[in-house]
């Protein structure tokens, strides 16, 4: 029988946040990528959330959140019996991440396209206070990148040089307008870019690691349809 | 020689550049011209993200996140109208602090046409609960207001414009002014309006009131300036209508009567100047004079 792994405890977790079954594959499609962030590459202290030294994640697309909760409980950023609240009157966990309410929550998200821009300003500010060792990751989805908010980033960031700043791409193949390929779209915009297994953590791990001294970074984790 | 409150805005904003390093300036290519030395002096706080709106207002709150007083601006239409769901969510829903400081409404480049006229820009803005509304009368006011403002932790929406009063007040965030004293109304002046307001009201027996804050709006101010059965006239530099329910919820103690003047609810398709529009839409002096004399006889 297989060791029980931490992943297996984030997983009982997410079960415990029901209600938004609509957004399941949305949530499952981020775990690997959330669980390497928070267990392995962001530098975030769960003590303290909002630590000037910390890594910033943002998780643009909002939509699915029991993962992202999932995770933050494990790390204890609030305790794992708030996610039996999820949805429910009173209860900080809504559809959609508030960073006013809960703890490790960098922005509030949900309506798509907005993460991006907070991100690129989040990772200007951090140049602008001399902050070289932190680094911004945003996380948007395919079908959010149709958004047409997100190509002024995506044009704006290589333009500005912000090297901390990592744009993570779930592509569970949601967006009815296919993205790809990743490369030569992204690429043209000056990102440097990176496509790996989404469920593949050790892929996920290399190349969410990997901050490059000259331009902005996309990571693309593939996620094929039906494997959510 | 009287400076425009756009040169001032970017005077005002470049001083705090320099003064304060938490301030970040945020620009979509209008006025780039104006903040070369802000620019010169921290390329790092002063960011000029291209013709982008809604990055505009995410990356300023991008800023804010980080704790930095946030400046934004751009031309009024594309400040608050185009990119409205960044300034509700990034800055407003968000809870973050923030200047967003427009130039050009309601229609100050007037040879521009509609695309680039904006008297709705306030009543949009008022729809963001909690966010402050400041329209200065003139650059004296904008300096003042800008200072007092930019580091508060709130969100304000500051409008420069092209008309300006021809006098300076002591103006604040939440202040009103008693100009003059009348009996028969009470007619409420905002922001540039305010020198017109007084040529048209000239030997008519009204008290004239000037604010430059539509919010918050002093309320205990308007109900200490009025009768018991007061007839309040707002003349304002927006769609007319706009400052009425801060009148009202003022009043709520009296039986109080409104009426407006400001800019007509109709779309503007003529070309020409700013005194151009002024007339025509009944918002120079003659017309302020003729709307206000119409709102006494109806009483």
């Amino acid at each position: 029988m297989a060791a029980r792994t931490d992943l297996d405890h984030v997983r009982e977790l997410m079960a415990l946040a029901t209600g938004d079954e609509k957004h399941d594959e949305s949530s499952t499609s981020t775990l690997d990528a959330l669980w390497v962030l928070y267990d392995r590459v962001l530098q975030i202290d769960p003590a303290a959330p909002r630590d000037e030294t910390r890594d910033r994640f943002i998780l643009s697309k909002g939509h699915g959140p029991s993962a992202y909760y999932a995770v933050l409980a494990a790390k204890g950023f609030f305790p794992e019996d708030v996610l039996a609240g999820f949805l429910e009157w009173g209860n900080p966990l809504g559809s959609h991440p508030d960073r006013n309410q809960v703890p490790g929550v960098e922005a509030s998200t949900g309506s798509l396209g907005h993460g991006l821009a907070l991100a690129v300003g989040s990772a200007l500010a951090l140049r602008a206070k001399g902050s070289t060792d932190e680094r911004v990751v945003v996380l948007c989805g395919d079908a959010e990148l149709n958004e047409g908010s997100n190509w002024e980033s995506i044009l704006l960031a290589p333009h500005l040089n912000l090297t901390n700043l990592t744009l993570l791409v779930i592509d569970n193949h949601s967006s009815s307008i296919p993205m790809g390929p990743w490369q030569p779209r992204l690429g043209s915009f000056g990102w440097g870019v990176v496509v790996v297994d989404g469920h593949d953590q050790e892929q996920l791990y290399d190349a969410l690691s990997l901050r490059s001294p000259e331009r902005p970074n996309a990571v693309i984790a593939d996620i094929p349809e039906g494997e959510w | 020689m009287v400076t425009d409150m756009r040169t001032q805005l970017a005077r005002t904003a470049t001083d705090l550049v320099e003064r304060d390093p938490n301030v970040a300036v945020v620009l979509a290519e209008i006025s780039v011209d104006r903040f070369g030395r802000a620019i010169e002096v921290a390329p790092d706080r002063v960011i000029n993200v291209g013709i982008m709106e809604q990055t505009l207002i995410g990356v300023a709150a991008g800023f804010a996140m980080e704790g930095f007083h946030a400046i934004a601006h751009t031309m009024a239409p594309f400040l608050v109208e185009r990119p409205f769901e960044q300034v509700k969510l990034d800055f407003g829903y968000q809870g973050l602090g923030g200047t967003l400081a427009s130039v050009g409404a309601p229609y100050d480049y007037g040879t521009e046409g509609g695309t680039h006229h904006s008297p709705g820009d306030v009543g949009v803005v008022l729809t963001v609960p909690n966010t402050d509304v400041l329209v200065p009368g003139c650059a004296a006011e904008l300096d003042r207001l800008l200072r007092a403002t930019y580091a508060d932790g709130r969100l304000t929406y500051l409008r420069a414009g092209v008309a300006q009063s021809d006098v300076a007040f002591d103006v604040a965030r939440g202040r009103l002014e008693v100009v003059r004293r009348g009996a028969r109304a009470t007619v409420l002046a905002v922001g540039p309006l305010l020198s017109r307001t007084l040529a048209a009201c000239e030997g008519l027996d009204v008290s004239v009131l000037y604010t430059a804050s539509v919010a918050p709006f002093d309320a205990a101010g308007l109900a200490a300036a009025v009768g018991e059965d007061p007839l309040v006239i707002a003349v304002e530099p927006f769609y007319e209508g706009t400052v009425l329910p801060a009148l009202a919820g003022a009043l709520r103690h009296v039986p109080a009567r409104f009426a407006s003047v400001g800019v007509p609810r109709r779309f503007i398709t003529s070309y020409g100047t700013a005194e151009e529009h002024d007339r025509e839409l009944g918002m120079d002096v003659a017309g302020i004079r003729r709307r206000l004399v119409g709102a006494l006889e109806l009483g």
